[in-house]
């Protein structure tokens, strides 16, 4: 059953050394308020899993800032200034990961399956690194783990009281298959969450089950 | 137009009535501004768009309508949003006709490196490695040669690469070069260049077309 909390009681469902998997394609989609009470709690040695980042100021990289951050994985973080300092100085660490073999590895994780043979990354430092080369069906594969996070953080524009949610246009983009991924599912919900039944069975985006926790930002 | 305005055009007579089309930042996203007229092409964004063209000046910025380089922009009346993983399905699982990405460095394998410089800054490869991966065909744009003349068609790139032996094929601002299984085949060449001086301007080896065409754009 889905919860309506406010921000601070949600956000204690946050604990040091979690794996926290974030929506948001930079700021679009990027839960902001869960954020701004992460930074506030301090929940440490976290690991992180966003697309980008985005900057110190703004969406998960503020995290990364706060020292709050043992481990990223990210397809891309060229506008964390911070970030390869840090990586640098061993303070952090970073995986890259191509954002669709992101996308699918999460997937892999909320779905049930052990992990994904892709041919994106062969012969690149991805298979180097954080990959494994495998031969199956007269082809070459990559293999990548699946990823799961004790937490999701989550961003939508509309839920109702079942927790249905609907999200506005790109801001979809992660946000969608992170619900289905993570032990604990926190949800900012921009619009005043509806009652059950405003939203058509057939608009909702992500199935009420999947949510746990919602904040009414 | 200058070099980089000469290859996008040229870049553009690629495009087919229909196509399903993703053009990485830069370069070569300036080929839709030479799209020939009447011709119908679905821009697809990594985000989880289909169908989508440049911010109406007219209309207010919508925060939640933006592109992968986080541009606000419009969305073509019949144009779809999906997730990342459908995004990605569409790219990696050959529903795009064209993927067209800048480079720093291409080979004569078809090879191509566009993400990282050795020693620079670790920033990631974003969708780059996804979108070398499944589209039917995959162009890479780029000048030439590097701001210091040397080479950057070569036997092999040194720099971390983005994609082993992905390339359909280069296009510069000297000619068009298809990659084939027996390697580069120069196919049109830019007025007012000889095939002697892109030999000098290129490491990578490469036949030429017998039917060697004037690179021409509309």
């Amino acid at each position: 059953m889905v919860q309506i909390l406010n921000l601070e009681e949600a956000v204690r469902h946050i604990k040091d050394g979690d794996i926290v998997l974030g929506g948001g394609f930079y700021a679009n989609g990027t839960p902001e308020r869960i954020i701004d009470e992460m930074i506030k709690q301090g929940q440490k040695d976290l690991t992180i899993v966003n697309n980008d980042g985005n900057t110190t100021e703004k969406g998960m990289g503020r995290l990364v800032a706060a020292g709050l951050v043992k481990k990223c994985i990210f397809s891309w973080c060229g506008r964390m200034t911070c970030l390869p300092q840090m990586v640098d100085e061993g303070k952090i660490e970073l995986e890259l990961c191509p954002q669709g073999s992101l996308a699918e590895r999460i997937r892999a994780g909320g779905f049930g399956l052990g992990g994904i043979l892709t041919p994106v990354g062969l012969g690149t430092m991805v298979e180097a690194k954080w990959g494994e080369r495998t031969h199956l069906n007269g082809q070459d594969w990559l293999y990548q783990s699946p990823i799961r996070g004790n937490v999701a953080i989550i961003e939508a524009d509309r839920a109702d009281e079942e927790g249905n949610l609907v999200f506005n246009l790109t801001q979809r983009n992660f946000n969608q298959i992170m619900c289905y991924a993570a032990d604990v599912v926190l949800v900012q919900v921009n619009n005043p969450i509806e009652p059950a039944g405003s939203i058509h069975p057939q608009e909702v985006h992500v199935p009420g089950i999947l949510v746990d926790v919602m904040v009414q930002a | 137009m200058n070099s980089k305005e000469f290859i996008a055009a040229r870049v553009a007579k690629e495009f087919k009535d229909g196509d399903t089309v993703n053009l990485g930042a830069g370069l070569p996203n300036l080929a839709v501004k030479y799209l020939t007229p009447g011709t119908k092409i679905y821009l697809q964004a990594e985000n989880g768009i289909v169908g989508f063209g440049p911010h109406d000046p007219e209309q207010p910025i919508n925060p939640f309508c933006t592109d992968a380089g986080e541009n606000p922009i419009t969305i073509n009346k019949g144009g779809a949003i999906v997730d990342s993983v459908t995004s990605f399905g569409l790219i990696r699982g050959g529903h795009l006709k064209l993927s067209v990405l800048g480079a720093m460095q291409v080979d004569e394998e078809g090879s191509i490196a566009n993400w990282l410089v050795p020693g620079g800054k670790m920033a990631g490869m974003g969708g780059a490695m996804d979108l070398v991966c499944g589209a039917k065909k995959v162009i890479a744009t780029m000048e030439h040669n590097a701001k210091d003349g040397s080479a950057k068609i070569l036997k092999k790139c040194t720099y971390p690469l983005t994609g082993e032996r992905v390339l359909s094929a280069i296009v510069t601002e000297l000619g068009f070069f298809e990659v084939t299984p027996e390697g580069l085949v120069l196919r049109e060449i830019s007025p007012n260049v000889t095939v002697d001086e892109i030999r000098a301007r290129t490491e990578a080896s490469f036949t030429v077309d017998e039917n060697l065409k004037e690179m021409t754009v509309n």
